[in-house]
């Protein structure tokens, strides 16, 4: 928990079900209640874009009965915001297992969003059962050799999506693996360190919990290179919870899922899915928001749940 | 008449059968909280075992050395296997690799 003592982030994730708004300046982060005037603040100057994570279609369970219906649930909420984003993220875990045909109702659902991209890093549920053959073939066109990482660059920020979870080592860890470290070190070679930066992957790049295979193995090695830039933002998902970290010029940010929250950290006997009903479930799962304001604020980064009135 | 006497002698037929080679326990994994219980089975030459997932997260049972697999086990999804070689089989969870397990046959 650094930059932010214990006890001021429980009264800050008592807000969470109303929406929050993060905000990391020097280092520290702080936290206000998202209303109307922040928002229309921030959509004023700069531009938002929409990271969703872990829509795990196919899973039914006590937490939910329905995956499918709750990713529909927040893309009508997506589609609702006052300001459209300019794109969204799916920071993976698209289906639950691979299960037959939920790549095409991942697919269908997010044909509704009114945005005009929508970029993808794929978690080890989208890739484990073929090695990642039907989620290239789906969403390697574009990117670096077909192999499904990639970079762009929008409203002067430059964005990285890297893949962590086809080089999985016996233990279970994430792992990015030379080829993708290598280009990494040429694409942002080129940038100024003034140049925002927002890496976007499916495993954390910080150690969250071994334990449970909730850390990238060689992430060192990708940070080393990102650690010159002013800012840089690393959004990811795997473990269904909203957890923060600052490391110098890094905020690390683990996105909900929008389908089943994961318990915290050691917290139950193994990471799975946790057993409560489906409208506390409500409460912890949902979608993030992140608007720039360039030259004026810090990237800020809302999360909000899907019980949100 | 003739009819009821052969159906008699059939049913005899079977029961004495059952008697003779009681069916051997088909012994069964559970997958529950990311593990494998029991962590080691031993069993004879022929035996089939049987996997349940018990958990809301998928699992497979991919042998390590390429000789069985299954794809993802939902919840209460099974999963057999004949052993018909001797020999000890370590296998894993291929979405969870750090479950693992072995069957041995001899």
């Amino acid at each position: 928990m650094d930059g932010i003592d214990r006890r001021g982030f429980l009264e800050c994730a008592a807000w969470a079900g109303t929406g929050l708004l993060w905000t990391a300046a020097g280092g520290v982060l702080s936290s206000r209640m998202l209303t109307p005037a922040a928002a229309a603040e921030s959509q004023a100057t700069g531009f938002s874009f929409v990271q969703i994570s872990d829509t795990h279609v196919g899973f039914t369970g006590q937490a939910n009965k329905d995956a499918a219906a709750t990713l529909q649930q927040v893309v009508d909420r997506i589609n609702a915001l006052p300001a459209p984003p300019a794109f969204v993220l799916h920071t993976g875990d698209q289906t639950h297992g691979q299960k037959p045909g939920a790549f095409d109702t991942v697919a269908q659902i997010l044909k509704g969003l009114k945005t005009d991209a929508v970029f993808y890093a794929p978690g080890e549920h989208d890739v484990f059962l073929d090695g990642g053959k039907e989620y290239l073939s789906r969403y390697g066109k574009g990117t670096v050799g077909g192999q499904g990482w990639q970079s762009f660059d929008a409203k002067g920020i430059h964005f990285v999506g890297l893949v962590n979870v086809l080089k999985y080592k016996g233990e279970g860890m994430g792992a990015l693996g030379e080829a993708q470290l290598e280009w990494l070190e040429k694409d942002v070679t080129p940038l100024s360190s003034s140049t925002p930066v927002v890496v976007f992957t499916h495993v954390p790049l910080w150690s969250v919990y071994p334990q449970w295979g909730w850390v990238t193995e060689d992430a060192a090695r990708a940070l080393v290179h990102l650690r010159r830039f002013g800012s840089v933002t690393v959004l990811n998902g795997h473990i269904h919870q909203v957890l923060q970290k600052v490391e110098g010029n890094v905020v690390f940010h683990t996105a909900m899922s929008t389908a089943f929250p994961q318990p915290a950290p050691g917290s139950a006997p193994s990471p799975g899915p946790m057993k409560i009903p489906e409208e506390q479930a409500r409460r912890m799962i949902g979608t993030r928001e992140v608007t720039y304001a360039p030259g004026k604020h810090p990237l800020a980064v809302v999360d909000s749940t899907l019980d949100r009135a | 008449m003739k009819g009821m006497w052969t159906m008699s002698g059939a049913l005899i037929l079977a029961v004495l059968g059952a008697g003779a080679a009681p069916a051997a326990p088909r012994p069964r994994v559970d997958v529950r909280e990311f593990a494998f219980t029991p962590g080691t089975v031993t069993v004879a030459r022929g035996t089939t075992v049987t996997w349940v997932n018990h958990d809301e997260e998928p699992h497979t049972i991919t042998s390590a050395a390429g000789a069985f697999g299954s794809t993802g086990l939902s919840h209460d999804e099974t999963f057999t296997q004949t052993f018909t070689q001797l020999g000890t089989y370590p296998y894993f969870c291929a979405l969870h690799p750090r479950m693992r397990a072995t069957v041995i046959v001899k």
